[in-house]
């Protein structure tokens, strides 16, 4: 029982994690139809500049007491900021000028991409993993039969707050609507005075965000970052993506957590080795059983 | 009179084919001009190029002295253009309200929008019924008082209809012209595409026959309602 509500907490820690970046997949793949493999990368550059901020905050001095909070908060921001514009700076440069090409062009350029993201990101922070600074305090907390830790509290509390703020964002904000109603009929959206391309790096941009937020959690959770990070987190995340419906925020979540459980207890009851093929078989039987995932839109829509 | 709408020596291609051929149109404010012509003979194209959708081979398009060539569409619309385009394109996913709000996306006043809504509300009361629905679950009729009513609520000063009364049972169709005629009476510009010929020549002042991407014929609604060419093609034998 005790070792089952551990990795239930080690599941809801990962799946947030993935959760995060599972929505980077899916608001890009319903705006523009594009699943961007460099995403995950994006990810992986989020939680090199989150360890930079705090190595350099550290090595200041400057992490005691509000300056530790202060810290924490900076290179949180920072994450969000440099993924948000990597990633719009990608669909500028890469993916805008693709917009009619084939939709086999702009998904070669996306795996392009992403591989030049990974070797520039170990040109610049080595083929090590690099130790995040352990700086959140980690005190351990009994919760009945529960034993979390603080920082596993702040990392899923994070992720959650960071989900709720970016659903209402997508329901209520005028850009929210926007970006549903390029996702929907980009023509339509155009003719009622949307700026698509404007729309578009907008969405490129929150997804980059996402992605920072979940390279800072990332880190502090898995203690240290490596370039290849994305690869690994990315492709779990993907599968979040499609298992929840691709292009379906709630469903990114959903899929997002229930791939994070998986991984976590598929460690446990079978062995570390084999949980990529739990995680991947589950892609595969997605997608011949149910492509749709499991809150994608299944019903075609009345013309 | 002054023209609204400027159409001249226009050229749209599809890839290699020619879809349009140096097409000529002239719409003066206040007007109601329709677009006749068998499928496939270039009238959605017309449209869809005066909106900016489609790319401009050659040609001009000048609306109240601006030139839209190379305009987006998004920047066309707020010029005052609106398009209710052939398969009514609402967005099936979202609510009626959602729907009507993204039409007045370019407002910047939340109050004038929320007025607006309410403007279109009382000229299509079964959407007032509907609001919270999802627009994707509304019958087609109401699917197209839906796209139309979008429309309105920028205010456009030319309202482009492609094919309004499509699939439609001819009580709805009747309403829908109304609600058309009164759209018109409130001082808005229309160019009509219709199906429906007798219909829309029974509203317009005047129009135009669209044949293999070229202007076939002009005049006056009633000459061209007259007219024994014009009547055998499009207005049928009833
Ligand atoms: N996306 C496209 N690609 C290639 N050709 C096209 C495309 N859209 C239209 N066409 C061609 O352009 C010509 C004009 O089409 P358009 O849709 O403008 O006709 P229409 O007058 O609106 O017909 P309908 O009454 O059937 O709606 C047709 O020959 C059509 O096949
Ligand atoms: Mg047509």
């Amino acid at each position: 029982m005790h070792e089952f509500l551990a990795q239930l907490a080690n599941g809801v820690e990962l799946g947030a994690i993935y959760a995060l970046i599972a929505l980077g997949y899916t608001l890009v793949y319903g705006i523009l139809e594009l699943i961007n493999f460099a995403h995950g990368d994006v990810y992986t550059f989020g939680s090199f500049v989150a360890l930079g901020i705090l190595v350099g905050l550290r090595a200041a001095g400057a992490l005691h007491g509000a300056g530790l909070i202060l810290g924490i908060a900076a290179a949180l921001i920072a994450a969000i900021l440099a993924s948000a514009l990597l990633n719009a700076g990608i669909e500028r440069l890469a993916y805008r000028r693709l917009r009619k090409a084939p939709r086999l062009a702009p998904l070669i350029t996306a795996i392009g991409v992403s591989f030049m993201l990974e070797n520039l990101i170990e040109l610049w922070q080595g083929s090590a993993p690099v130790p995040f600074p352990n700086v959140i305090p980690n005190p351990q907390l009994q919760i009945g039969a529960l034993e979390v830790g603080v920082q596993q509290i702040v990392v899923v509390a994070l992720a959650i707050v960071t989900m709720i703020a970016l659903h209402f964002f997508v329901q209520r904000s005028k850009l929210g609507k926007a970006m549903r109603a390029v996702a929907q009929d980009r023509d339509a959206a155009s003719l009622v005075g949307i700026n698509v391309d404007r729309t578009i790096a907008m969405t490129f941009l929150i997804a980059g965000a996402l992605a920072g937020v979940a390279g800072f959690v990332g880190g502090v959770s898995f203690g240290s970052a490596w370039f290849l990070n994305g690869f690994g987190a990315g492709l779990r995340a993907f599968t979040a993506a499609v298992l929840g419906g691709i292009g379906n925020i709630a469903g990114a979540m959903l899929g997002g957590f229930l791939i994070g459980m998986l991984e976590s207890f598929s460690t446990w009851l079978i062995g570390g080795q084999w949980s990529n093929v739990a995680v991947f078989s589950v892609l595969i039987l997605v997608l011949v059983f149910r492509p749709s995932g499991l809150l994608g839109e299944t019903l075609p829509e009345k013309v | 009179m002054s023209a609204l709408l400027e159409v001249r020596a226009l050229d749209v291609r599809y890839g290699g084919i020619v879809a349009l051929r140096g097409i000529d149109l002239r719409v003066d404010e206040g007007e109601i001009v329709a677009l006749l012509g068998a499928n496939g003979a270039g009238k959605t194209t017309t449209l869809r190029a005066i909106s900016g959708l489609l790319p401009i081979r050659s040609g001009e398009v000048v609306f109240d002295g601006s030139n839209l060539r190379k305009r987006s569409p998004d920047a066309i619309a707020r010029l005052g253009i609106g398009h209710v385009p052939e398969g009514r394109r609402i967005f099936t996913r979202m609510t009626v309200r959602e729907n009507l709000e993204l039409g007045g996306f370019a407002i910047a006043s939340q109050r004038e929008a929320a007025t607006r809504i309410d403007d279109a509300l009382a000229i299509f009361p079964r959407l007032r019924e509907r609001i919270e629905q999802r627009a994707g679950t509304l019958s087609g009729g109401e699917q197209q008082m839906l796209a139309i009513g979008r429309a309105l609520i920028a205010r456009p000063r030319l309202l482009l209809l492609d094919e309004p009364s499509l699939g439609l049972a001819p009580l709805v169709v009747k309403q829908i012209f109304e609600v058309l005629r009164d759209i018109h009476a409130r001082g808005t510009t229309i160019v009509l595409v219709e199906q429906n010929a007798r219909a829309a020549l029974a509203l317009a002042d005047r129009g135009y026959v669209l044949r293999n991407g070229e202007i076939a014929r002009d005049d006056t609604a009633a000459a061209l309602a007259e007219d024994p060419a014009v009547v055998a093609a499009y207005l049928g034998g009833e």
